[in-house]
C-alpha cells in the first residue's frame, strides 16, 4: 500500500475529524484491536483532535500531533502504523514468517502460505484460528519486533490446508514510505 | 449536549471492566524499541537493510551488548538454523550487492545536489515593478514553505510557493529583491543553509513586447 508514497503528490488534504466520527473510530478500534480503553486514551487522548489525511487510492491516514497513528483503506479495518505496533505489540494477533521470507517481505511482497506454515513460521493454533480479512502483525523468525502489518486473505486453518498462494496481504512493512514518514 | 453524549459510551466500558480488573486500571506503558540511527530499522533488521556495514559500526559503538547479541559467532550460526547454507550465502551476496547499489545511489544523489543550480529570476511585471522567483532550493533539502515565510517576513512583502509552467515548485517574492536574496543565501540565514554560492545564478527576464 505504501511501497510508493510521497507526501507531496499523494496527499489530498488534511482535515480535522468531527467528534461524532471520532467517537465511531474510537469504538471501532476498541472492537477491532486488543487494546484497553485506558491505553488507547494514553496514545490518543480524548482532548486531542484526530486529523484525517486523505491520500490517493482511498487511503486515509489518521494523525495525532502530526504523527500518523492509524490508517484505513476504504471502509476496511483500522491498521496501526508499524511504529505504534512496536510500542504496543499485543494489539494485533500475530503470525510469523520464516527467515527465507523476510527478504521478500522487506521488498513489499505479499506473504505466501508456505512461509507461514513452515517450521520457522507461526500461525495461531486451531482453537484460536483467524478468519480471512483480519489485520495481523507479521513477525519474523528469530526477531522480536514486528516487521510488517497485513491482512489475512485466507483463514488460518485454510492456509494450513491449501498451503499455496497468498496467505497474508501486506499493508505496511519496515522501510516502506509510511515508515519513513515520521511526521505528516 | 455533545458532552453528555460523549459520556454515555465512555462510561459503561470502564464500569464493566472494573469489577474483574484491579480497580484503577493504568494504561499499559509502551514498549521502548531501539531503532538504528543509520537505517531507522530495529537493529535486528539491519542485516536486511542497505547499509549493514555502517549499521554494524554504529551498533558496536553505541550498544556493544546488542552488537554481541546480533553479530557474534553464536548468533550467526544460530541464525543458520533453518536455512540451507547456499540460501544463506545467496542472501549475503544479495545484501552486499544491495549495499553497493545504495552507496552508489547516495553518491550520485550527492553529486547531483552539488551540481544543481539555484536560479534567481527577476521578472518584470510592469515597467517599474518586478517579482523575484527562486527556483531549485528544494534540491538542497530546504522546505520551500518555510523559506517563503522567511522571505516574506524579511522583506515585508508577499512571498509564496507556486508551480511554474514546467510543474516544478518555486518561490515567488514580490518586488525586486534578487540581490538581497543572493546575500542571504551566501550568508546562510535561517533555513537557507548549505547552498554553495557558486551554484547561485541570477537571471533577468524582461516582459515580451506586446504580451499581455
Amino acid at each position: 500500500m505504501f511501497k510508493k508514497f510521497s507526501p507531496t503528490t499523494d496527499i489530498a488534504g488534511h482535515t480535522p475529524v468531527k467528534t461524532s466520527i471520532q467517537r465511531g473510530i474510537r469504538a471501532g478500534i476498541l472492537s477491532q484491536w486488543k487494546i484497553e480503553p485506558e491505553t488507547l486514551e494514553a496514545i490518543w487522548p480524548k482532548k486531542e483532535g484526530l486529523v484525517l489525511v486523505k491520500c490517493r487510492e482511498h487511503i486515509s491516514i489518521y494523525t495525532v500531533h502530526n504523527e500518523p497513528l492509524l490508517f484505513q483503506h476504504f471502509d476496511g479495518p483500522y491498521y496501526p502504523t508499524l511504529q505504534l505496533l512496536h510500542k504496543y505489540p499485543y494489539i494485533l494477533p500475530m503470525v510469523k514468517v520464516d527467515r527465507g521470507a523476510i527478504r521478500f517481505l522487506l521488498a513489499g511482497a505479499h506473504m505466501m502460505c508456505p512461509g507461514l506454515t513452515s517450521v520457522g513460521g507461526y500461525l495461531p493454533p486451531a482453537d484460536a484460528s483467524l478468519p480471512a480479512g483480519t489485520p495481523v502483525a507479521i513477525h519474523a523468525e528469530g526477531k522480536d519486533n514486528a516487521v510488517g502489518i497485513g491482512i489475512t486473505k485466507l483463514g488460518t486453518e485454510e492456509m494450513r490446508k491449501v498451503n499455496k498462494g497468498v496467505g497474508v496481504e501486506l499493508a505496511t512493512y519496515l522501510g516502506d514510505d509510511l515508515w519513513a514518514l515520521q511526521t505528516l | 449536549m455533545p458532552s453528555k453524549k460523549n459520556a454515555t459510551p465512555a462510561n459503561p466500558a470502564p464500569a464493566v471492566e472494573d469489577p474483574d480488573a484491579p480497580p484503577p486500571p493504568d494504561p499499559v506503558p509502551p514498549v521502548q524499541v531501539l531503532y538504528c540511527a543509520v537505517c531507522t530499522f530495529p537493529p535486528e533488521y539491519c542485516e536486511f537493510g542497505a547499509s549493514l556495514t555502517r549499521c554494524k559500526e554504529w551498533l558496536k559503538e553505541e550498544h556493544p551488548d546488542l552488537y554481541d547479541k546480533y553479530y557474534s559467532e553464536d548468533a550467526l550460526t544460530a541464525k543458520l538454523g533453518t536455512l540451507s547454507v547456499e540460501a544463506q550465502s545467496k542472501l549475503e551476496k544479495d545484501t552486499a550487492k544491495k549495499e553497493a547499489k545504495a552507496e552508489a545511489k547516495a553518491d550520485a544523489a550527492l553529486k547531483k545536489k552539488m551540481a544543481s543550480q539555484v536560479t534567481i529570476k527577476r521578472i518584470e511585471r510592469n515597467k517599474r515593478k518586478h517579482v523575484t522567483s527562486i527556483h531549485g532550493l528544494e534540491a538542497f533539502g530546504i522546505d520551500l514553505k518555510k523559506a517563503a515565510k522567511q522571505f516574506s517576513s524579511k522583506f515585508a512583502t508577499g512571498s509564496s510557493v507556486t508551480k511554474n509552467p514546467q510543474g516544478l515548485e518555486e518561490i515567488v517574492v514580490q518586488g525586486d529583491v534578487s540581490d538581497e536574496i543572493v546575500e542571504m543565501i551566501e550568508a546562510g540565514v535561517g533555513v537557507l543553509k548549505g547552498i554553495p554560492a557558486d551554484n547561485v545564478e541570477v537571471v533577468e527576464e524582461k516582459k515580451k513586447k506586446g504580451a499581455e
